[in-house]
């Protein structure tokens, strides 16, 4: 069996200026992700967890390095692709998913999980009640945000970013906001969506149990990856 | 789902915000759709007014002010005479199409109003006044009979003010003088509605003014040389001639004068709005700036969420247009009475007309400004890079 490569970067460096203070929140990390694989990011605050995985999910550009995703070139040596063409590519292989749900209040359940479909809707099936089920809020579909509980706001972010099928999907502390036993279930639905889907899960937490479900967990300190 | 459809539930989201958006840009369109309306309708008034007076030119005693015409519209006093043998000269011209004599009187009724007021006698000349006024329909009866100079023709509204029917009598206040009602005009909506018409002879005769007249009507052949007919005119001695063209002019010119005053009160109120919505629509991008960062990690392109938020502009306007529209119909009336108070000489009739057209070219207007001052929020929007949404998690 060859293991197909989803994503790979080498040698990224992202640096922040404040006049002429310079701080490289990455400073030249290089990873490979193969397809289906479920890899977590841990490290203290500030070590450039989310600084590398905006990075790598194409919503950030570094300062230097080069990354290919989906043996697309994204980054080459720091220069990216035009704004349309990451949009592109974004909305085609990516689903996000963040700490705070970010999901529209004035729109239903239903309504925030089918929104990406407004702007993008990928060829196959766009099953939003299929979702709604396998995430357990089906009974939630006409409900507003403002009545959920942050458990069910995150699987409707969940639900919400699979719309679309992505093959990456990105989760920034996807359980920062939650308590332990809805941490456990938001991890069991990300690694039951890897296993059974195939899809890629990049994932940041702090949360150790968490990181346990995964089948790499890689570790940054000071934007460089500790071993 | 539609882009418009986001569109609109995000107006829902500060409910109270919106709705004062809309009632800043339904105000200033109801001033824009009333102003406009109301150039409209009071050119239209005047007009007929004018029109329904059957003759273009008026032949008046020297001395007598310039707005004798105003006068003789709304019916006074302070009247000067002049001879009636003019007219044997002005019916020789062959610019002439029809002529006719009147005599102004005013009566000063103790009873008229609350603090007594001038009934305005007009008499005529039987034989040609009519000719000249075709148009002018009987509710009852005809015009003078000849019996006796002791007959009447009342307007419209003198006779309900009156309250007479034909037949019946009225005294001339402060004389032992009684006419009899002989017809009943229709309401023509013009000054002809609280006149009350006698023979010219009945006035020259009981008032002591033999061979005297306030003023000639002259109806000419052609409207378009009128003024070199004018300036023939004017070498009668002892006449002023006063053109009913140029009245309506002048008096076109000084409600222009008024009217860019309203005007610019109505651009700078509309200015107003514009801001109002370019500031509500720009709050509302920036509290929605994680948001939007998000939509376009979804895969929103910049012309979408141009869209987007260029839609919420839009539909504020047109929704504030359209109430602005119904308030102005709805409350022409309102404004009517308002302009009447202001204005020094208003035609009878509707001062404010808001017909389709004038509806839909205001709407237009706003939607337009809708479309303008939505552009700067859409780009502002559409530029927000989706990595911002993330950026202030933190903070
Ligand atoms: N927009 C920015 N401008 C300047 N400096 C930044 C910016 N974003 C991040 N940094 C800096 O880069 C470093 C890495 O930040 P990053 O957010 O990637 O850390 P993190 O590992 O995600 O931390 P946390 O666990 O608190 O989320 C920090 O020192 C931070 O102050
Ligand atoms: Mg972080």
């Amino acid at each position: 069996m060859t293991i197909e490569i989803a994503l790979e970067a080498k040698n990224i460096i992202k640096t922040y200026s404040r006049g002429s203070e310079h701080v490289n929140a990455v400073n030249g990390i290089s990873v490979t992700l193969n397809k289906g694989e479920f890899v977590s990011f841990m490290g203290p605050s500030g070590s450039g967890k989310t600084t590398l995985i905006n990075i790598l999910g194409c919503l950030d550009n570094p300062t230097q390095g080069t990354l290919t995703v989906a043996n697309q070139p994204v980054f080459t040596s720091g220069k990216p692709l035009a704004e349309t063409n990451l949009t592109l590519l974004r909305r085609a292989l990516f689903g996000y998913i963040f700490q705070r749900f970010y999901l529209i209040p004035t729109l239903t359940v239903t309504e925030n999980i089918i929104l990406p479909l407004t702007f993008y809707r990928k060829t196959g099936t766009h099953d939003a009640v299929g979702l709604m089920k396998l995430l357990g809020i089906e009974h939630r579909s006409n409900h507003l945000p403002g009545e959920l509980s942050g458990g069910e706001m995150q699987r409707v972010a969940i639900a919400r970013a699979l719309i679309n099928q992505p093959e990456i999907l990105l989760a920034d502390e996807p359980t920062g906001n939650l308590d332990s036993q809805r941490s456990e279930e938001i991890g069991q639905i990300l690694k039951q969506l890897n296993k059974t889907k195939g899809i890629t899960v990049i994932m940041v937490t702090h949360n150790q149990e968490l990181a346990c479900i995964s089948d790499r967990t890689i570790h940054l300190r000071d934007g460089i990856i500790k071993d | 789902m539609k882009i418009y459809q986001i569109a609109y539930k995000n107006l829902l989201r500060k409910k109270t915000r919106t709705l004062l958006t809309i009632l800043g840009i339904s105000l200033s369109s109801w001033v824009l759709v009333s102003l406009l309306g109301f150039n409209k309708g009071y050119e239209k008034s005047l007009s007929r007014d004018i029109d329904q007076l059957g003759f273009q030119v008026l032949l008046t005693a020297k001395g007598c002010p310039y707005e004798a015409a105003t006068l003789m519209l709304k019916g006074g006093t302070g009247l000067k005479y002049m001879d009636e043998a003019v007219l044997k000269q002005v019916e020789s011209y062959p610019e002439v199409k029809k002529v006719t004599a009147m005599i102004m009187h005013g009566v000063f009724d103790p009873n008229k109003g609350q603090s007594g007021g001038v009934s305005a006698y007009l008499g005529i000349d039987p034989k040609t006044y009519p000719n000249l006024k075709q148009y002018v329909k009987f509710k009852q009866g005809a015009w003078f009979t000849g019996a006796t100079l002791n007959e009447a023709v009342l307007g419209y509204e003198a006779a309900e003010l009156e309250q007479r029917e034909i037949g019946d009598l009225i005294l001339v206040p402060g004389t032992n003088l009684e006419l009899k009602v002989v017809g009943i005009l229709q309401r023509t909506g013009s000054q002809d509605d609280g006149t009350i018409f006698v023979p010219k002879q009945f006035i020259q005769e009981k008032f002591g003014l033999k061979g005297k007249i306030t003023g000639i009507g002259i109806q000419v052949k052609q409207k378009d040389n009128i003024t070199k007919f004018e300036d023939k005119l004017y070498k009668l001695p002892d006449v002023q001639v006063v053109s009913l063209a140029q009245v309506k002019e002048t008096i076109m010119n000084l409600v222009a004068t008024a009217r860019v005053l309203v005007l610019s009160i109505a651009v700078i109120a509309i200015l107003i709005a514009m801001l109002g919505v370019v500031n509500t629509i720009l709050m509302s991008v920036f509290e929605r700036f994680q948001e939007i960062g998000i939509l376009k990690s979804m895969g929103a392109m910049p012309l979408d969420i141009f869209k987007m938020i260029w839609t919420e502009t839009i539909i504020l306007c047109s929704i504030g247009g359209v109430v602005g529209n119904l308030l102005a119909l709805g409350l022409s009336i309102v404004t009517d009475t308002l302009i009447r108070q202001i204005l020094p000489y208003t035609p009878s009739g509707r001062l404010v007309v808001i017909d389709a057209q004038l509806s839909l070219t205001t709407l237009v207007i706003i939607i337009c400004i809708g479309i303008i001052s939505g552009i700067y929020p859409a780009w502002k929007a559409a530029t927000i890079r989706p990595l911002e949404s993330m950026r202030s998690e933190g903070a």
